[in-house]
């Protein structure tokens, strides 16, 4: 499945100063995997040791909490949107 | 969810006001009655920074009567990019102090009440607990979850926003049927991992775009009116100015808003892990250099390796003559220039990414390498005025 993933400024300069990345997988945590082989640098701040993500960074599938769902099982369609939204504190 | 005060509770409108708020009581759907529960309301912003300015101002123009107004900082001269609610004479004045003056100028109905002073778990729920809702325009992550949870215990909503560079979130927590603060992120990233705005820059106009997103939503609840930002996360991204918002879900394993397990304010600091690593990452097994040290061995024709590990964009703005550029952020692709024979200096602005890249240098065997204590603002203070502040 080819997917539109899109990454917070802050995760960008990781995943080669983009944040508009097409990828290819048939869960979210394939997508990930897919980026993480071209940005070894944005794997690392997407999901910990094990794989998992993180209770910081949270990720939507056309605008759903992926949590509440399989979390990086959550199978993929086609031609879906992912967004990536990390905890920011400024103020 | 609205929290509108019932009509006969509300304060009247003398005729002043009325002819003040004239363009929101033409309004259907504010009107009289709306513009009196805004006179009723008592709102407590958290900060008077970038998030705060703009809420500041435009909600003692619009009429909520009593504005309560944590803060313990002062005015630097940095926040006059964003920090609109003050001004260039109010330089070193406490933040408090020229928010009230400038209120006060902007709407003599306002009552502002100052709390100068840091929101801590001993304090936050006494504070919290004489007003309707509350503003988070704080800029760190232990006061925002400390936030949530007074309000959570208190059952006041939590009008929420927060930024970064050109990205903004913003949602409203902890009204009784929605998600609060926790149940989106249930714990902090660790010390270091995000930026702060002082660390990482903020485009001015941000806070102004979105703290004008919180007014709006806060303005909303006071009056009843429009659906409020409940259960949906706004992002905001300046640069494609694409805003959208994503679905967010009360979580019924939230500790604080679900299970209910969290009765008590806690440690912050210790739970965004801040108490001690931080000083342990800064101090320990990190051998430093002040600059005078480091401009007497200059001085001596000491023969340093003096690395800068900011980025690029602020070697820019100014540098320590005869260092070279190494950003930590691809530090490890610069460690094979290094030779651990020399004796190597390395700085950053304030001295803590350049603490990491010590330890970084250690961890690869250099054994000669110390931390510039204070980084390039410490050397520009006791060494080399010449070299920019920033």
């Amino acid at each position: 499945m080819s997917v539109t993933l899109r990454l917070p400024t802050v995760l960008a300069k990781a995943a080669g100063g983009q944040t508009v990345h097409q990828a290819k997988g048939a869960t979210v945590g394939d997508v990930v995997a897919d980026l993480a082989t071209k940005y070894p640098e944005l794997g690392t701040r997407l999901r910990d040791d094990k794989g998992q993500p993180y209770p910081y960074v949270i990720f939507y599938l056309d605008d759903e909490d992926i949590r509440f769902q399989k979390g990086f099982q959550t199978p993929v369609p086609d031609g879906a949107e992912i967004v990536v939204v990390p905890a920011i504190a400024g103020g | 969810m609205s929290i509108a005060r019932p009509v006969s509770e509300l304060p009247p409108l003398s005729q002043e006001e009325i002819l003040r708020y004239s363009r929101h009581l033409i309004i259907p759907d504010v009107g009289v009655k709306g513009q009196r529960r805004l006179k009723a309301a008592r709102v407590l912003m958290v900060g008077a920074g970038g998030l705060g300015s703009p809420i500041g101002l435009y909600l003692a123009a619009a009429g909520v009567g009593t504005l309560g107004i944590v803060e313990f900082d002062t005015v630097d001269v940095t926040n006059l990019q964003r920090q609109v609610l003050h001004g260039t004479k109010d330089v070193g004045r406490p933040k408090v102090e020229s928010a009230r003056e400038r209120i006060r100028d902007v709407n003599p109905h306002v009552q502002v009440i100052p709390h100068e002073i840091r929101l801590t778990s001993d304090n936050a729920l006494e504070i919290m607990k004489g007003y309707d809702l509350v503003v988070d325009g704080t800029d760190n992550f232990q006061t925002r979850y400390l936030v949530n949870d007074a309000c959570v215990l208190l059952g006041k909503p939590n009008v929420y926003g927060s930024i970064f560079r050109f990205e903004g979130q913003s949602t409203i927590f902890c009204t009784p049927e929605g998600p609060c603060y926790r149940c989106l992120y249930p714990e902090p990233p660790p010390p270091g991992m995000v930026p702060s705005c002082a660390e990482g820059g903020v485009l001015g106009i941000l806070p102004g775009l979105l703290g004008l997103v919180q007014a709006t939503e806060t303005v909303k609840l006071i009056t009843g009116i429009g659906e409020p930002l409940v259960g949906r996360l706004l992002l905001l991204d300046a640069l494609r100015m694409q805003f959208r918002t994503v679905k967010l879900r009360k979580d019924p394993q939230c500790p604080a808003c679900g299970t209910h397990e969290i009765k008590h304010l806690v440690d912050y600091e210790q739970f965004c892990g801040i108490r001690g690593a931080e000083e342990a990452e800064r101090v320990n097994g990190v051998p430093t250099i002040t600059p005078v040290e480091l401009a007497e061995r200059r001085k001596r024709g000491d023969d340093l390796d003096l690395v800068d590990v900011r980025e690029p964009n602020e070697w820019e703005i100014g540098r320590i003559e005869g260092a070279r550029l190494a950003p930590l952020s691809s530090f490890a692709e610069s460690l094979s220039t290094m030779d651990s024979a020399r004796d190597v200096v390395v700085y950053c602005k304030v001295g803590a990414r350049s603490a990491r890249a010590v330890r970084q240098l250690q961890a690869a065997g250099f054994k000669r390498v110390w931390n510039l204590a204070g980084g390039i603002l410490r050397w520009s203070e006791e060494v080399d005025p010449s070299v920019p502040r920033y």
